[in-house]
């Protein structure tokens, strides 16, 4: 171990970060006390491990610190108090410590960091602000690099966490042991959260994809931590593996300009190889536990997808009916304009429109609706309806790049203004990312 | 001789490692796997996928499959090499320019009994 590079102490911090958190949250039922519990033991960590070398157990060492502190301090204001009422809350402290050491070595730490990250999604707390508790309280990302991954101010982001916090505060912790029950609400919660902190790094445009990218990798590090803990949970599994199997076409995604690629025209040879390996594994074990779920069912569709050497060799009936499948498990518009897509490849695109011309009223205001329907028009030869349909994508697109992908669809249909055939050549990637 | 160097590691530590630092440190290992391949020692080199997906068979009847490692301990098996050395001295040499190249953790140096080097490629 060198000693001018002293990296492997962040790394090991922040590694050991969500055990030691949330067993220092058991311990202190205050979230505020037990993360600067922690930061304490952090301080003395950079100050001792470059001369003793890393701990055996640094969670442990960084509990045991972190708690020896915080109690001294207690004592400390103690003893400037008038004075003690009662011994309670120290002796309290006293039959802990005893407890700890064997508990460390126990399960308990399982639900130590299921509650830590069961308290950032609250219900009452909007997506972002989830989001921005767990990197904070769990990942341990500084205020600064949030704040960078959001493309907000500093103050902002400040502002947006301490509101957070309040409220996790008013709401309450859960401290007692959950019951089987209890637990499983607790990891769908998790594994909820988890993937939109993916999706807020994964929906970036390509200028900012980037910048947001450690966002997609912070939730991959969250789903295997979670996965380690919860072995045996298929939907933790179809999670990870479906959240990897995406990330794994991250170079792919974006051309120099910053456009989208779609998946069909996607240079597959960017595509992360060792990601893809990770996730087929995952789904292939998630599949043998035979407890469907959405999450399974997202990443058998990825999986289908990885497994295509070639946007030929795709298996879009097999597609087509996993996302049969997700529209009874998880129906929503979204889902069946995602099916749709399948059903082009499969019966066609006179096909694909009749299932998404119902879901027009739902959909009124969403950006693929448009894509998707203007592609299938197009390919039907209907350019003048295409061309509606783009012009409203366009108005409705949340990003530039997004804006820019559809532009090229119009130009492509000026170009072509003479009307094809029902089987216009046009392969039509109407899917987007 | 032929010894197996298992290389055993807190998983949390090596996946907490961004990507520059987990390629700074393959660079650092592929170093001295090129020395011993220029030797003619190097056998099977295998880093494996996190424990996460892995799968146990107990052997019981029936067997009995279970999710995850054999032993869920602090550190785990995260890859091996085989190497060909003419006693223990020399395959701790190895292992321990491997663990300059990659500290923390440790390696299990075992003799190794039936070799068959297969017929796979990657």
């Amino acid at each position: 171990m060198s000693e001018a590079d002293t990296s492997w102490i962040e790394t090991a911090l922040t590694s050991a970060r969500p055990q030691a958190v949330g067993a220092l949250l058991r311990y202190f039922r205050d979230l505020d006390t037990a993360e600067e519990a922690f930061q304490n033991a952090c301080l003395r960590a950079l100050k001792n491990w470059p001369q003793n070398g890393p701990p055996r157990d640094p969670a442990a060492w960084l509990i045991m610190v972190g708690r020896n502190v915080a109690i001294d301090e207690v004592r400390r204001t103690r003893k400037q108090q008038p004075l003690p009422e009662d011994d309670q809350a120290i002796s309290d402290l006293d039959d802990a410590e005893g407890a700890l050491a064997e508990r460390l070595d126990g399960s308990h730490y399982r639900d130590d960091i299921l509650r830590l990250m069961f308290i950032c999604c609250h219900p009452q707390l909007p997506a972002t602000q989830q989001i921005a508790l767990a990197l904070r309280i769990v990942s341990g990302l500084t205020v600064k690099q949030i704040a960078r991954a959001f493309l907000v101010s500093d103050a902002a982001m400040e502002q947006r966490i301490t509101r957070a916090k309040a409220k996790v505060a008013e709401a309450g912790t859960p401290f007692e042991t959950p019951g089987p029950v209890e637990r499983s609400e607790r990891l769908a919660g998790v594994a909820a959260m988890i993937y939109l902190i993916f999706n807020e790094g994964y929906s970036a445009s390509g200028d900012t994809a980037e910048i947001r990218k450690p966002l997609c990798e912070e939730a991959i590090r969250l789903a295997r931590l979670l996965l380690r803990l919860f072995q045996s949970e298929p939907e933790i599994m179809g999670l990870t593996a479906l959240i990897l199997l995406q990330h794994a076409r991250s170079a792919a995604r974006f051309a120099k300009d910053g456009s989208l690629i779609l998946l069909d025209d996607q240079d597959r040879a960017l595509w992360n190889r060792n990601m893809i390996a990770e996730g087929l594994a995952l789904i292939d074990k998630a599949m043998r536990h035979r407890r469907s779920g959405p999450y399974q069912i997202q990443a058998a569709i990825a999986a289908l997808h990885a497994r295509a050497a070639t946007p030929e060799e795709t298996d879009w009936t097999q597609i087509d009916l996993l996302y049969g499948a997700l529209e009874v498990v998880q129906p929503s518009p979204v889902v069946t304009l995602n099916r749709a897509v399948a059903v082009s490849k499969v019966r066609g695109p006179q096909a694909a429109l009749d299932l998404i011309e119902p879901l027009a009223p739902k959909l009124a205001n969403y950006f693929h609706f448009y894509g998707v329907r203007g592609a299938f028009l197009m390919q039907l030869g209907r350019n003048d309806e295409a061309r509606i349909a783009f012009d409203r994508a366009i108005a409705l697109a949340n990003t530039s790049a997004e804006a820019a992908h559809i532009r090229m669809h119009i130009d492509r249909l000026i170009r072509d203004s003479q009307p094809k055939g029902a089987n216009g050549g046009t392969r039509q990637g109407a899917k987007a990312k | 001789m032929l010894y197996a160097i298992l290389c055993y590691h807190d998983e949390d530590f090596v996946g907490s490692w961004s990507k520059d630092q987990d390629e700074a440190v393959m660079k650092k290992l592929a170093v001295v796997q090129d020395k011993l391949t220029q030797q003619g020692r190097l056998g099977p080199v295998a880093r494996l996928l996190p424990t996460t997906a892995a799968a146990t068979l107990r052997k019981e009847d029936p067997p009995l499959v279970l999710d995850g490692p054999y032993a869920e301990t602090k550190e785990q098996l995260l890859g091996f090499y085989i190497v060909d050395c003419n006693n223990l001295d020399e395959a701790l040499d190895v292992a321990r320019d491997l663990g300059a190249a990659n500290p923390g953790g440790a390696y299990e140096v075992r003799p190794v009994g039936v070799f068959r080097p297969g017929g796979i490629s990657a």
